[in-house]
C-alpha cells in the first residue's frame, strides 16, 4: 500500500471570482513507503499547493487524497506526517528542546517521554550540546536542523518538506542533504520534498516529479537510480549528471516558453 | 557585569541625570523668566516665575521635612507617602481589573471576528467619554451595589475609573499581538491539529508579549490618572488626589506644599511603571536581543 496516493486532484483558488487561479489540474501520483520523491518545477506551478493538499492544510477542489491509508484530514488529526518549511519557523520563546517537544506536547505525551525523545532527536541532528539554547542563538543551518528534528519528533511515517534548504548557503545545503538522507535511511521515513534545484532533487530522490505551470500539472516523472545515496562522490558520478540532464530536458519539454522553466536553478 | 544589572544601572543613572536637568531648567527659568508672566503674540503663555507660582527646588524639597500643618506633628513626607501608598493600592486594583478585562476582550475579539467588528468601535468611543463626567456616575451606581453580599466600598469606584482608562490600551495592544503570530507558525499549529486554545497559549500569547508590554505601560499610567482624577472629582479621602486639591488651596501661603503632593503622584506613576518594567524584563528575558 502506498503512503501517499493522489488521484485526479485539482485545486482552483478563488473559484468563480475575478482572481480565479487554476493552481493544479488533474494531478495523480502515488508514493510508496520509504520512498523519497521530489517535486520540481518553476515557481507558481503548484508545488507548495500540492504539498499543502497532502497535508490537509488546503481542501482540494476535486479529486482524492489518501495518506497512510486514511483521508488526508484523518491523517492530519492523527499527526501521521511532520512538516518543514523554507523558514525554520521555530518559536523564539522556546528553547531548542522545547521547540522539538512542541508536537509531542500537543499529542499529550508526558514529560519524561518527551524529554527522552527530544534528546534522541537532538542526537540525530547532531546538536545535543544546544538543547537549552534559544533559536536566535543558532545559525540558519542549525535552526533548520532543529526544525527537521521537530518534524520527525513524533516519528511520523511521512515527512513533507517545502524548500527546506532554500535559505541555506551551498556548503551547509549539501551537508544538510547528506544528513537528511542518512536520517531517512535510519528511520525509513517517506519524504515528499519540494525544491527548485535540479541537483538537489536528483541527489536526494528516488523519483523526481517534474511539474509545469498554468495550470499546474505533472509533465514527467524521472526515475533516479543512484545506488548508495549517502556517498561523498555521488555528485561526481556520470549517473548523477545523466539524471540531471534527464530532469532538465523534462523541464524544458514542459515549458511552453522555449527555455528552461523560469525559476529553476541549475546549480 | 551582568548585562541586566548594567541595563538597570544605566537606566537609573539616566533618570537621575534627567531629574537634575529638569531642576536646572526650572531654576534657569526662574532667573530669566518674567516675574509676572508674559504674553507672546498677545496670548499669555509665559508662566510667572515668581516664588509663589514657581517655588525654588530646594524649598520644595525642604518642605518635605516640615509638618503638614502648623498644629500637627506629622512631617509632610509621611503624609504624602501614605497618600501615595493609598492611591497606589487603588491603582493596582484598577490596573488588575483593566488588564483582565482588556485581555479577555482581546481574546474574544481575536476568536470571533464578529465581536471585533461589533465591539471595537464602541471601545474607541468609550475612551472619548470625559472621566470627570463619568466619576460621579460610577460613584452613585456603586453606592447602590452590593458585591457578594458586601457593600460596594467607595474606593472601588476610583479603581473602576482607573480600570476604565487602563483596559483600552490593553485590549487594543493584545488584540494586535494575538493577530501578529506569523502565518507559517499558525499553519504549523494547524498541521499538528492543535485546538484553538492550544494555539492561543502556545503561539498567539507568546507572540503577543512584545505588543503587550507597551500597552501595559500605557495602562499602568492610565490607571494612576484614572484613580487620581476620581479621587479629586469624587472627594475620596486618603489618597494623593485629595492631597493635591487640599494643598493647592493653600498655594498662596505655602506654594511649595502642593508640589510635594504632585511629586508624590509622580512617584506613584513611577512605581507602577517599575512594575511593568519588571514584567517586561521577565517576559522578554529569552527573546532575541536586537531591541536593546
Ligand atoms: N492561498 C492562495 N490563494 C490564491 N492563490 C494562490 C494561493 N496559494 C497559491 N496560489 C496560486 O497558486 C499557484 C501555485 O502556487 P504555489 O503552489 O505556491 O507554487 P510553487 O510552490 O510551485 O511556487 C500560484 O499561481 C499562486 O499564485
Ligand atoms: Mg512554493
Amino acid at each position: 500500500m502506498s503512503t501517499v496516493s493522489v488521484s485526479n486532484l485539482s485545486k482552483i483558488f478563488n473559484e468563480g471570482k475575478a482572481n480565479q487561479v487554476g493552481a493544479l489540474v488533474d494531478v495523480s501520483l502515488s508514493i510508496e513507503k520509504g520512498e523519497f520523491v521530489s517535486l520540481i518545477g518553476p515557481s507558481g506551478c503548484g508545488k507548495s499547493t500540492l504539498l499543502r493538499l497532502i497535508a490537509n492544510l488546503l481542501e482540494p477542489t476535486s479529486g482524492d487524497i489518501v495518506v497512510a491509508g486514511k483521508s488526508a484530514k484523518q491523517s492530519r488529526l492523527d499527526q501521521d506526517y511532520g512538516m518543514a518549511f523554507q523558514q525554520a519557523g521555530l518559536f523564539d520563546w522556546r528553547t531548542v528542546t522545547k521547540n522539538i517537544e512542541l508536537p509531542l506536547e500537543l499529542k499529550g505525551w508526558d514529560k519524561t517521554k518527551r524529554e527522552a525523545r527530544s534528546r534522541e532527536m537532538l542526537d540525530l541532528v547532531k546538536l545535543p550540546e544546544f538543547a537549552d539554547h534559544f533559536p536566535w542563538q543558532l545559525s540558519g543551518g542549525m535552526q533548520q536542523r532543529v526544525a527537521i528534528a521537530r518534524a520527525l519528533a513524533a516519528h511520523p511515517p511521512l515527512l513533507l518538506m517545502d524548500e527546506p534548504f532554500g535559505a541555506l548557503d551551498e556548503m551547509t545545503r549539501e551537508h544538510m542533504q547528506a544528513e537528511l538522507l542518512s536520517i531517512c535511511a535510519a528511520t525509513g521515513t517517506t519524504v515528499v520534498f519540494v525544491t527548485h534545484s535540479i541537483p538537489e532533487a536528483v541527489y536526494l530522490s528516488n523519483r523526481v516529479v517534474v511539474m509545469s505551470p498554468r495550470p499546474g500539472r505533472i509533465t514527467k516523472i524521472v526515475d533516479v537510480n543512484l545506488d548508495g545515496h549517502c556517498n561523498e562522490t555521488t555528485r561526481e558520478r556520470p549517473e548523477f549528471f545523466a539524471a540531471i540532464t534527464a530532469v532538465r530536458e523534462a523541464l524544458r519539454a514542459s515549458g511552453s516558453h522555449g527555455h528552461t522553466g523560469v525559476g529553476v536553478e541549475d546549480r | 557585569m551582568n548585562p541586566l544589572v548594567r541595563r538597570v544601572v544605566r537606566r537609573s543613572a539616566l533618570f537621575v541625570v534627567a531629574l537634575v536637568f529638569i531642576a536646572a531648567l526650572w531654576e534657569f527659568y526662574k532667573v530669566v523668566g518674567p516675574e509676572d508672566g508674559g504674553a507672546l503674540f498677545g496670548i499669555n503663555i509665559l508662566p510667572r516665575s515668581n516664588s509663589r507660582a514657581m517655588p525654588h527646588v530646594w524649598d520644595m524639597l525642604s518642605r518635605y521635612g516640615r509638618p503638614e500643618l502648623r498644629s500637627s506633628e506629622r512631617k509632610i513626607w509621611r503624609v504624602v507617602l501614605a497618600g501615595a501608598w493609598f492611591s497606589l493600592r487603588l491603582s493596582l486594583v484598577g490596573f488588575a481589573i483593566g488588564t483582565t478585562v482588556g485581555i479577555a476582550l482581546a481574546i474574544l475579539m481575536a476568536r470571533f471576528k464578529v465581536v471585533e467588528r461589533g465591539l471595537l468601535p464602541y471601545l474607541v468611543v468609550s475612551q472619548t467619554v470625559p472621566l470627570i463626567a463619568l466619576a460621579p456616575l460610577v460613584v452613585s451606581w456603586g453606592g447602590k451595589l452590593e458585591v457578594f453580599g458586601y457593600e460596594w466600598p467607595r474606593w472601588l469606584s476610583a479603581s473602576v475609573l482607573g480600570a476604565f482608562l487602563a483596559f483600552f490600551p490593553v485590549a487594543v495592544g493584545t488584540l494586535r499581538g494575538l493577530s501578529s503570530a506569523n502565518p507559517a507558525s499558525l499553519e504549523l499549529m494547524d498541521s499538528y491539529a492543535a485546538s484553538w486554545t492550544q494555539t492561543l497559549f502556545r503561539l498567539r500569547f507568546p507572540a503577543a508579549v512584545p505588543f503587550m508590554v507597551p500597552a501595559l505601560k500605557l495602562a499602568a499610567s492610565s490607571s494612576v490618572i484614572g484613580v487620581v482624577v476620581a479621587e479629586i472629582s469624587t472627594g475620596l479621602r486618603g489618597g494623593i488626589g485629595r492631597l493635591i486639591i487640599e494643598y493647592a488651596r493653600e498655594a498662596t501661603g505655602d506654594p511649595a506644599k502642593v508640589f510635594t503632593a504632585v511629586f508624590g503622584a509622580a512617584l506613584l506613576g513611577l512605581a507602577m511603571a517599575g512594575l511593568v518594567a519588571a514584567f517586561d524584563l521577565c517576559a522578554m528575558r529569552n527573546r532575541p536581543k536586537e531591541a536593546l
